[in-house]
């Protein structure tokens, strides 16, 4: 840099929106604003999958198995695809996984950028909708194979309960209740969170069923991958509750999924649920 | 074709400068001191709104006095420089001292440029690090001077007198209480008099290393202040009666007029 003053406009009032400001400032940053040759580029990246997320009473659970694939390749056994967006509500991300973290990061400094000119966070609703555009600005990359589609859930504080919301690719925003999962094992998942998922769950409970959930999306989708015994590689798993969100630690997730094992021992396709 | 009056150099600058300094010292001081944890903010604003202490970044904070619609605007700069440094590279790479210097630069060209105005303010940048050493506290003033500040810093209105209070009994090492009682006791003194500054009338913030987060800016909320501090109605002074009131000002200028003419809060002077 030659010249260190702050450059003018950076002392232009304006936006409270980081990406609308890099969007003046440096186009380039912006993932919408770069130009692609035409064909597609499905197949240049690793994909990223399953992602689940639950309520409970009193929070929000979301867990993301650690697999990233390119065709039948593993590319990446103990990829995150679970991230914090601001301290009361997490994200997670299936689709082109480099796209995805990028657009994570611009989500995270967004969020945060709002909090620190405005003073006062952005509603629950509101952080919605900011994820929404972003995902709508990333269309023309969707059509060429490129795609990014997360999970958004937190803890709303005006609501006093969790809330999910999931995205299509035109940047589509759905509210869901109790329980949703998106990537390539989400059908599996949320078969299984169907018939396993109870309303009086407590956090524990919460986050042993999107384990469960995960193990059966692992089992039918080979894009997925399940708890890595001899590796000790488990799902990342964020709980979010109204004293803020954390995520669990590696060993309490090692503990839950010792027992989801063990459990499927016995059983193989896990617990059942009653007939009627 | 006329000539225009000769002004020497000198005499441009130091018009500049009394200008510049005559703003500010209307405003009340803003107190940081450093502490065993971290690095404390302390000032005396009655709104709940307006801040003059505000979070930059992970380990940065920023504060300052003056005219509020130009540091409302270079700490929004600020925040932009950072988040925008913090994106493009990592958040490690976002430091203090490069604040510092951008606005350094930036209030230096503009004092000495003619065009401007010179702008009423003074700023404190300051960066908490792993260890007392490490702390980093950077005082600007409106003709982009930057100092390098240790242990406690002054800026505003009376900040001589605040300065000096703390000159005595400042010593390194202190919890964050005693330090906020210090700063707290060095805000409410001045030549004449010794005041109990509210609770409610503060604006407290620190960073904290302790935070486990990687954001270490934290406010200290009224009811934390009055745990420490003990409950004391506004407005009440305890030695002599000369005490400024400190019923709400108007909401639109947190920088309350101590002495002298009242400024009008937004609009520049002629």
């Amino acid at each position: 840099m030659t010249d260190a003053r702050l450059p003018a406009a950076y002392l232009v009032p304006g936006s409270s929106s980081f990406s609308d400001f890099i969007g003046q400032v440096a186009p380039e940053l912006l993932p919408s604003r770069r130009v692609l040759p035409p064909g597609s580029g499905a197949e240049l990246a690793p994909h990223a999958t399953t992602i689940v997320a639950a309520t409970f009473e009193g929070g929000v659970v979301m867990a993301g198995d650690r697999r990233a694939t390119m065709g039948n390749i593993i590319a990446q056994r103990d990829i995150e695809k679970v991230f914090p967006a601001d301290e009361y509500s997490c994200v997670g991300i299936a689709g082109t996984a480099g796209l995805a973290v990028e657009m994570v990061r611009l989500f995270q400094t967004e969020l945060e950028h709002y909090e620190k000119i405005e003073g006062t966070t952005l509603s629950m609703d509101g952080k919605a909708n900011r994820l929404s555009s972003l995902i709508r600005s990333n269309l023309g990359m969707a059509m060429q194979g490129l795609s990014v589609v997360p999970l958004f859930a937190g803890f709303d504080l005006n609501a006093n309960h969790g809330r999910i919301f999931s995205y299509d690719v035109t940047g589509g925003r759905y509210e869901e209740t109790a329980f949703h999962s998106v990537g390539s094992g989400s059908m599996f998942a949320r078969g299984a969170l169907k018939k396993i998922y109870r309303d009086d769950f407590n956090a524990e409970d919460c986050v042993t069923a999107a384990v469960q959930a995960l193990y059966d999306a692992a089992d039918d989708d080979s894009a997925t991958g399940g708890p890595d015994l001899a590796r000790r590689i488990f799902p990342v798993v964020q709980v979010i509750t109204a004293d803020g969100g954390r995520r669990l630690p590696q060993a309490e997730v090692a503990a839950i999924a010792d027992r989801v094992v063990a459990g499927r021992m016995q059983r193989p396709d896990g617990p059942a649920a009653s007939v009627i | 074709m006329s000539m225009p009056f000769y002004v020497s150099p000198e005499q441009l600058m130091k018009d500049r400068a009394d200008f510049a300094r005559k703003g500010i010292a209307r405003g009340r001081s803003v107190a940081v001191i450093q502490y065993a944890d971290g690095v404390l903010f302390v000032s005396e604003n009655p709104s709940q709104a307006l801040h003059k202490v505000s979070e930059i970044y992970d380990r940065i904070a920023f504060a300052a006095v003056g005219r509020y619609n130009e540091f409302e605007n270079l700490r929004i700069a600020g925040v932009r420089l950072a988040d925008m440094r913090g994106y493009s590279y990592d958040r490690r790479d976002v430091t203090g001292r490069g604040l510092a210097n951008a606005y350094a630069q930036t209030l230096g060209t503009i004092f000495s440029s003619g065009g401007e105005k010179p702008y009423e303010v003074e700023i404190f940048v300051a960066e908490v690090g792993d260890t007392v050493e490490d702390d980093q506290i950077y005082r600007l003033t409106y003709d982009g001077q930057v100092a390098d500040e240790h242990g406690f810093a002054v800026m505003g209105g009376a900040a001589d007198a605040v300065a000096a209070y703390l000159q005595e009994r400042y010593q390194p090492g202190l919890s964050v209480e005693d330090a906020l009682r210090l700063a707290v006791a060095a805000l409410g003194h001045s030549e004449t008099t010794d005041r109990q500054i509210s609770a409610r009338d503060l604006e407290v913030a620190t960073l904290d290393r302790t935070r486990t987060q990687e954001r270490k800016f934290r406010r200290l909320a009224s009811a934390a202040l009055i745990t420490i501090l003990g409950d004391t109605p506004s407005a009440t002074p305890t030695v002599g009666p000369g005490a400024p009131s400190t019923e709400p000002a108007d909401p639109a200028d947190p920088v309350e007029p101590v002495t002298g003419e009242p400024e009008p809060p937004i609009a520049p002077p002629d």
